[in-house]
Order: structure tokens, then sequence, then C-alpha cells
């Protein structure tokens, strides 16, 4: 069935990125995710969609580290994600999903979970 | 059975007794009627000259003094007793009601002392007791001075309550003559060194001491009043204020046969029973063991004895000390214990610096080992510790206690004894303290709460602050888990340091990445430091999404826009290129309460688009998003309103385009009203300016929202351009100190020494940063330039506001809207499924 679409989506180059931010990435079939690059260039993927609003907004979250956690915290009301795990840092029975991410040549992709 | 108590009075006391004795009977043993004289419920007297600045009656009203929602309170207001009939239990109020009592307690307080001085019933004088009181020296002001010139007053009674009256007198644009009987002011309190200085630090205050003298005769002469003292000096004056003590109000219980003093007073005995034993005194009208106390707290103990008795304790009141501490004037002056050395064989350390304008006094036991009393006037920062220590062995050299080196005894609060008392209005000791620490309570708020401690006068707050330490809670102020700083710590480091980025400031100062606490912290610190455009850069990674973007995010993800009106004042062109962006972008249109149109519904990618027809049309950005300047509202001013005095549009707009785009700790709301009935709302707003016939009022601290706060009086009458000055300072020393997320209305009740620290910074310079403030605040002003006009110029800037970064243009699926009321509303969210763990 999710032969349809591929495996990899290409967003966009590492540079488009500034560090310590994110972006919001279209999927096919209208899957939204966030993309975040570390001031170590480190790519993580997690679903864009806050799931305590149901707001698209989680790429535009503040990111940064809870114990040496990378996290970012929903710009709605402040809960925090693991950037790794996609797991609400505080409240741990909601998460997000995550998502492969890589870069080919300059350019960075997105895979499905 | 239920049985009823009268209590006759509502001052402080009877207020403290009703709430005493309801704290402790639960069950409704007893049903309590309070008869009151006063209109108004039980209010703060100890605070009566904060009155004068800004005539708020409701701000002096005690907590709960109107016991909503208990039923076996009943009060009765501005129906005072009249009448005992002892034999009845009966009491006849001044209505004519007969209300039967089991127990009935006088709380009647006291009546002022007037000297028999011929003249003393003429117009123009007045006592100095009740609100009604200052209301009615307030209007004799207002008449006499018809709008010309400098007042002149006189205030018979150099003690407490006379200087009181004298800071209220000159707080009204009054010059004050103080005539007072004994050798110095205060001659209760303070010994004769205090006492000069004391008269040396109040007449720099435009009051002039007539000490050792009295007044011989008032006379009324063409409209004004000339008084003739005893020592040959006349003075030409307005109006008369006694205030030469007090007599206890008596009389219901003389008329009645019941035991009183030979001077006054109702006797009472341990029990703070009187000679009837179904009835109590309270307060200022008791007579205990011979002495009347004209304080509040002796009279809160005694209530809290009757409230025991009541309810079949054992109670008992043995007498209270005349300790106080105050602030006369902006003068300290504190005495405790033995402050004249009464005491056989009493020896006196002295430390008299007229440099520094300070005087310091132990009293101490002819071995020096006991401390028995002492005075100090002009810095009083050690009552607070040395008070407690009365009775006790000194912990050092008396000498070495009063060194003024680094200002502080150095007599830390952990060498307190568990019974020394802490809180002396409301008798809380250490220990009680501790107990409370040692059942949860963790900081100053939730002391109050449980134990009533620095509920009164509130000058032993910062000795909770320390117990709160000695007891091993951690009153951390750092930021997060990043940085070990309070917000004001990282200002002074970014400031002294000059550092220019959050990666630079984590790695030397802090720890880790940081987080959403300390970014936005950060950022804004940079910005008000003049750290160029908010998105430049590493700056943009670090701002909350409303600054991120420019504007406000909505609970669909999509943002609103809010253009800058400054003062509110707008052309019909201006608001039809509104209409027309709004009409093109299906915008939800609203007015906001600062006066300004909001635009909702606008996507991110089209930001951009809209802020450029906007900026086109000569507007900029409104930060409506930003924790900076919001609006400064208006009323419409002299230009129309016929009541107007000044042009509050005109001094708003300036005023906005002044501070605009100031990046601060929390919002900042501000006001210009054009006459007293205050029409902007200035009152709520953190800083807010009121039109007086000859210039404008500036009020601080003010809030809206959960906590409603009146903004304070900060300075008044004052020109625009010193109006200006004051509110440069007091921005810029805000935004220094604040800690994050604090509006100026929780800052200025945080600050020590509250909003007279602060007027002492702002207006008097006492820190000697005022022109490092305004120099601060005059780089902000040269540097201002338009947010959004800056994002326009920029192209990477630009390329930031896209939906979708490998799909630009295309819409956020999410987003959906439907009509309400015509207009454009989010469709609700479908929360999506939740990924379990």
């Amino acid at each position: 069935m999710t032969r349809t679409a591929p495996a990899w989506t290409p967003v966009c180059p590492v540079a488009a990125i500034a560090p310590e931010t994110g972006v919001a990435v279209l999927l096919e079939g209208g899957e939204q995710v966030a993309v975040f690059r570390s001031a170590d260039d480190t790519l993580r993927a997690i679903g864009n969609i806050d799931p305590f609003s149901g707001a698209a907004v989680l790429a535009r979250g503040i990111v940064g580290d809870l114990g040496g956690v990378a996290v970012v915290a929903s710009p709605m009301h402040k809960q925090r994600f693991d950037l790794s795990t996609g797991v609400c840092v505080d409240d741990p029975a909601v998460a997000v999903p995550t998502y492969p991410v890589r870069v080919r040549g300059a350019t960075i992709e997105v895979g499905r979970p | 059975m239920t049985r009823t108590v009268v209590v006759v009075g509502h001052g402080m006391v009877g207020h403290r007794l009703v709430q005493a004795l309801r704290d402790r009977d639960p069950g409704g043993a007893w049903r309590v009627v309070v008869v009151a004289e006063e209109s108004r419920p039980a209010y703060d007297r100890v605070a009566l000259t904060s009155y004068v600045e800004d005539w708020d009656a409701a701000r002096l009203q005690l907590d709960g003094a109107r016991y909503p929602g208990d039923a076996a309170v009943e009060l009765r207001l501005g129906d005072p007793a009249a009448a005992l009939d002892r034999a009845a239990r009966t009491v006849t109020t001044a209505s004519g009601r007969v209300l039967a009592y089991d127990a009935l307690v006088l709380a009647t307080g006291s009546t002022p002392f007037v000297p028999p001085v011929p003249g003393r019933d003429l117009p123009g004088c007045h006592v100095y007791r009740t609100i009604a009181d200052l209301d009615a020296i307030r209007a004799s002001v207002a008449a006499a001075r018809g709008g010309v010139g400098r007042g002149s007053a006189m205030v018979v009674g150099g003690g407490l309550l006379g200087l009181e009256a004298a800071k209220a007198l000159r707080d009204l644009g009054v010059s004050p003559h103080v005539v007072e009987l004994g050798p110095r002011l205060m001659p209760l309190q303070v010994d004769e060194g205090g006492g000069a200085l004391l008269k040396r630090l109040v007449e720099r205050l435009d009051v002039t001491v007539h000490t050792g003298t009295s007044v011989a005769g008032i006379a009324a002469d063409r409209g004004r009043l000339l008084a003739a003292l005893a020592n040959g000096t006349e003075l030409d004056l307005d109006l008369v204020v006694f205030s030469a003590g007090i007599r206890p109000r008596d009389q219901l219980a003389r008329d009645c046969g019941i035991e009183v003093g030979p001077r006054g007073g109702v006797v009472v005995d341990a029990a703070c029973r009187t000679s009837d034993p179904a009835v109590y005194a309270v307060g200022e009208v008791a007579l205990h063991a011979g002495t009347v106390y004209g304080l509040v707290a002796p009279g809160y103990a005694m209530a809290e004895v009757v409230a025991d008795r009541l309810l079949g304790g054992s109670a008992e009141f043995t007498g209270a000390d005349l300790s106080t501490k105050l602030k006369l004037m902006g003068v300290d002056v504190a005495s405790f214990g033995d402050a004249h050395a009464a005491t056989e064989g009493a020896l006196e350390v002295v430390v008299n610096d007229a440099v520094a304008g300070t005087y310091r006094k132990l009293v101490v036991s002819d071995d020096a080992r006991t401390l028995l009393g002492g005075v100090l006037v002009g810095d009083a920062a050690d009552y607070a510790t040395l008070r407690p220590l009365v009775g006790r062995p000194l912990p050092a050299e008396p000498a070495a206690l009063l060194a003024p080196a680094g200002g502080g005894t150095g007599v830390g609060v952990g060498a307190l004894p568990d019974e020394a008392q802490v809180c002396s209005c409301n008798a809380v000791t250490k220990g009680d303290i501790r107990a409370a620490v040692g059942a949860g309570a963790c900081d100053v708020p939730a002391l109050k709460a449980c134990t009533r401690a620095g509920t009164a006068c509130g000058s032993c707050v910062p000795m909770l602050k320390q117990l709160l330490t000695v007891c091993g809670v951690e009153q951390s102020t750092a930021l997060c888990e990043h940085f070990a700083h309070s917000r004001a710590e990282l200002f002074e480091i970014v400031r002294v340091t000059g550092i220019g980025t959050f990666s630079e400031l984590v790695a030397r100062h802090g720890r880790g990445r940081g987080c959403d606490v300390c970014k936005p912290v950060v950022a804004s610190i940079l910005a008000s430091l003049g750290g160029g455009h908010i998105l430049a850069g590493e700056q943009a990674g670090l701002q909350d999404t409303n600054d991120r973007f420019l504007a406000n995010m909505q609970r669909n993800g999509t943002y609103s826009v809010v253009p800058r009106i400054p003062g509110g004042e707008i052309t019909p062109v201006k608001l039809m290129a509104i209409a027309q962006v709004a009409e093109d972008y299906g915008l939800y249109t609203k007015i906001t309460g600062g006066q300004r149109i909001d635009l909702f519904g606008a996507t991110v990618d089209q930001l951009p688009a809209i802020w450029k027809r906007l900026v086109d049309a000569g507007f900029e950005s409104g930060h409506a998003y930003g924790k900076a300047l919001r609006t400064v509202k208006s009323c419409v001013g002299d230009t129309w309103c016929r009541y107007g005095v000044q042009d509050s549009v005109g001094l708003a707009i300036e005023l906005e385009l002044r501070y605009r785009g100031l990046r601060s700790p929390h919002k900042l709301k501000s006001a210009v009203s054009g006459c007293a009935r205050e029409c902007a709302e200035a009152r709520g707003k953190d800083f807010g300016v009121i039109a007086t016939e000859t210039g404008w009022n500036l009020y601080v601290g003010g809030n809206g929202g959960t906590l409603p706060r009146h903004a304070d009086l900060l300075v008044s009458d004052v020109d625009k351009e010193e109006l200006v000055r004051v509110i440069d300072r007091f921005l810029m020393f805000y935004i220094r100190t604040a800690d994050r997320l604090q509006r100026t209305s929780v800052w200025l009740d945080s600050v020590e020494g509250g909003l007279d620290h602060v007027r002492d910074v702002v207006v008097h310079d006492g820190l000697g940063i005022a022109a490092e403030l305004e120099a601060q605040m005059a780089a902000h002003v040269a540097g201002y330039a338009d947010e959004w006009a800056g994002v326009l110029a920029d192209p990477e800037k630009l390329a930031r506001f896209t939906s979708f970064v490998n799909a630009p243009g295309a819409p956020d699926p999410t987003i959906s809207f439907r009509a309400e009321r015509g207009q454009s509303v989010p469709v609700a969210l479908g929360i999506p499924e939740v990924v379990g763990r």
C-alpha cells in the first residue's frame, strides 16, 4: 500500500536550516514532518503536529537540551518532546512519530517511519 | 446553644478579634455581631497616610473585612453603639436597634486629643484619624490654595502621628510646620541624640520643626488662619491638623458604670475583661496595668486573648513593649526595649554619624552582657535582628554591633532563640516560623499565609527570607538548568562583558545547549541592550515563536497581525488600508483593548506579503508579539474633550514612539489620561500618566489580568521633560533588575524596599545610576528601526517565512476556516490519535 509514496523525500540543503532551529516538511499524502538541525549538525525528524493542540507547529518550537537530551518545546503550550524518541518529556504517555533522516550529497532527505 | 458576642467597633483590632474568633470556632459556638460607626469596614489605619497617594480607600481595606460567605458574622456599618444595658445584656445602637449579647467586646479605639487651644474649632482645623478626616483635609487644601502658590499648614504634635500628618500634607503640596511641646520630635520613642538627627533629616524635606513650644491660639485672618506659638512665633496658615495624641473612647463604659482609669481607658485584667465579667475591652480603649497601648500589635494580642477566653481558654495579655520601626518621610526610625536607659545601671553605647546621617544607640546591662534596648535613626535595617535579642546575652561587643562598616550588625537570624519574636505585629516567633517551614512552607508567601508573619507592617520579611535559608530551604534564583544566574544577574553579565551571542554566553557562563526558558530571556536581554534585529543570525533561533515570526500564534497555528496605531489615533485612509488588506486575505478583524486593530488567520507564508502592504501604507510593527512596549492608550484629551486639561493623545503618541520596540522582562502597557476622570485607565498600566492642571502625575506598577493592581503614584505634577526622564529611568531600572516574565506590578512588590526604593533610585538617583539608565534609553531610542521593514528588506530573513521548506507556497492541510458572524474563524482542530509509548 505504501508503495505509492517514495521511501525518501528530498527536503532542502543542510545550509537551509539554521543551526539550532527546525523547518516543516510536507510529505506526499499530506503528512507533516519537523526537521531539526543542531549546532553540531545532527539532524533529527519528528512529526510536526503538536498532539496537545492538533496544530502543525512543532518545527517552530525552540530547541535545546534537558539534562543533555535534545528536545523541542511546542510553541503552543510549551510541552517538550525528545527529538530522538518523539516522547513528550512532560507527559511520557504522549509521543509524536519519529522519522529517519539522512544527507545525500548536500541534500537532506526524510524517510518513512 | 449558640451564644452571641457583640463587638463594638470595627477598626483593625475589632476585625482581628472577629477573625481570631472565627478561626478558632469552626463549629459556630458564637454568633458575632459587629456594630461600627464608620460606613466602611475595617481598614488599615496604620497605612492611613498612603491614602494621600491615590485617594483609593479600597486599597486600605483589610482582607476579608466584610466576612463574605460567613453566616456567623453580621456586620452592621454606620450604626454605632449608643448605650449599654448591663443588667439586660443589651446594646442599643444610634438607630435605636437593640441587640442582646452574651458577651460584649469594646473595641471602640480612641479619638484624637485636641488640646484646649482658642480657635481650635475654626474652619480649617482638622484631626488625623480616619479616611473621612483625610478627605476633609484634602478639601481644605483645595479650597485654601485656590490653585495658586504653595499652601502652608501647622501640625500640632511631633510624635509618630504628627510626622505622619506632616508627610500627608507635604504630599498634598503644602509646606508643614510641626509644633511639638516636648524638647524633641517623637519624644516617646527616641532620645535626645536621635531626636536631633531626626529633626535635621525631616527639615531637609520642607518641614519646619518647632520644639519645646505650644500653640497659644489660632485666629481667623482674612480667609486664612493665624497661629500664635507660646515662644512668640506667628504662623500664617491655610489649615491646622491636630495630632497630639489619643484619648480612649470609653464613654459607653463610663455611662454604665464600668470601671475606667483616672485619665481614661477601660480597666481590664489579664483576660482583657472589664469590671463587668460579660464585657471585654481590647485595643486603644483598654487600660491594662496602667497603660493604654496606642500601637496595633498589643491590640492584636488582646484580640487573640479574648477570642481564646470566649472559647473557654486561659490566655493572658501580659503587656507589650513599645518597640516600633517606621519610615517617616523616608527617614527610618526604630526604638525597642528600654530605649531611654531607664533600667538601673544601664549603659548606653552610641554611634552618631553626622556625615552618614545615622544615629545608633544600644542600651545594655551594667555588665555590658545583656541587650536592654536601643534607638536607630537614619538606618534601621538592624532593628529586625536586634529587637528579638532584648533581654538576652549579646552575641558580640556592643560597639561591634553598631559598627557602620558594610551596614548591618552581622547578627544573623540564626543567632536568635526559638522563642524570639520575628513578627512583633502578629506575635510570631522564630520557632513558629521554623515549624511552618518544617510543615512544608517553602517561600515567603506561604509563610505569610500560615503564620501571618509579615502581613502587617512587613518589616520582618527580610528575616523570613533569611530564616528560609537557615532552615535549608533553597531559594534558588537560577534561571534553568543551563544558567545558575537570575535574569538580573545575566543582564549584568551581558551588559558588562558585552557578550553578543547566546552560544558565547552559555559557553562561558552556563552549561548545555539552552532551552525554551533561557533562550528567550537571553534574546530579550540582547535586544534590550541594542543587539540589532531580533532575527539576525543566531538570535532567530532563540526567540519564542511569536517573536520569531513577528506575529502572534493562534490556536490553529496561524498568526494574528497588529500594526502600530500610536495613541489609538488613525486617519480614515490608514483605516481603509487595513480594511483592504483584511479583505484581500480573508482575515478576521477585531478591535483590541489597546486601541488598535488585530487581523487574525494569516499563515506563516502570508505574513511577508501582508506586511509589505501594511508597511507601504505607512504602518510598522506593533510588537503585539513581543515582551516589549505594546500600546500607550489615550483618551481624547483637551483637544476635543470639554473636561480635558492636557493633550493626552499628543503625549501618548510621543511616549509610544519613544518606547516602541523596547524589549523588557515582560510586556509593557501604558496609557495617558487628559484629566482626573481617567478615561484611559492609566492606573491599570505598567506606567500610566494622568494630567493635572499644571503638569502630569506618573503612576507605575499597575496591572489588569489575573492579579489586578492599581498603579502607585511615583511623581506628581511634573512637566513633560521631567516625566519622560523619570519614565526612561523607571523602565530601564525594571529591565535591568526584574525576573523573567515578571510584570512591573510583581517586580515593584518584590523589590527590596518596594516603591520607596524604586523612587529613591529613579527620582532621587539614590544609586547614582540615573545617568547610565538615561543613556541606555537614549541609545534605544536612537537605534530603533521597524522590525518588519527589516525583514522585508532582507531575503535571508524573508526565506524563513515558509510553510514547507520542500514545498513553499503549499497550504498547510491542517488549517481551514468557517464563517461566524460574517468573518473567518478557525475550524477546531481534531486532535490526532496519540501514538502510545
